[in-house]
């Protein structure tokens, strides 16, 4: 089973005393935050998890794999993610 | 909601990290003390690192997911030297961007300075 916004507000409620509702709360708003700084075109840092970034690509010709017809790819805003060498080493320790 | 995206801190031209993440939070929620959410922001990404340790996959709606690949050994070359390494089988994190964010940061496309086709 996948870990959700749902099992981060109980490990808040658990571990530092907020009640679900205030966990809940600040819990969406720090994504919600993240993904307006995003949307903006900020790069948005995590130290010790990762580094959000979003890169501007141009457009390009590409090919429909299926029909070999050829097609222009627009212009594209991708958003891309970084893992910090603290976490990977941390997902590598061990186990 | 939330149109308030706060001006990224200006040392780093365009760039936010965790302390203005918690600055915003602070100036959101006035309750808060700046300790407890310094302490309640580290306990978000703290808690996703955990999963992630833990092998568990995480799926945050409207923002994305992180899953762990497995890469297997292999043998890699020194660019420099040129000389063979044993390279071990690890474990990898990995982000897919939901719908939702993926849209949201596409179409800003074209607004500050991205290319328009």
């Amino acid at each position: 089973m996948a870990v959700t916004k749902a099992d981060i507000v109980e490990r808040i409620h658990e571990k530092v005393g907020f009640s679900k509702k205030e966990a809940a709360e600040v819990v969406d708003s720090v994504f919600e935050m993240i993904k307006d700084h995003l949307e903006h075109g900020h790069k948005v840092k995590i130290s010790g998890f990762g580094n959000f970034v979003v890169h501007d690509k141009r457009p390009r010709k590409g090919r429909n794999p299926q029909t070999g017809e050829s097609i222009t790819i627009r212009a594209r805003r991708v958003l891309g993610f970084k893992a910090s060498p603290m976490l990977k080493k941390s997902m590598n320790d061990e186990s | 909601m939330a149109t308030t995206a706060a001006q990224p801190s200006s040392d780093d031209a365009g760039s936010v990290t965790k302390r203005d993440l918690i600055d915003e939070l602070v100036a959101r929620f006035p309750r808060f003390s700046r300790r407890d959410a310094e302490v309640m922001v580290n306990e978000v990404f703290e808690g996703m690192a955990e999963a992630l340790r833990d092998g568990e996959r995480i799926e945050i709606r409207g923002f994305g997911s992180f899953v762990v690949r497995h890469r297997q050994a292999r043998t890699g070359r020194n660019p420099r030297t040129g000389r063979r390494v044993d390279v071990e089988a690890k474990r990898v994190p990995f982000f897919k961007v939901g719908k939702e964010l993926r849209e949201r940061v596409d179409l800003s496309a074209g607004e500050p300075d991205g290319g328009q086709s």
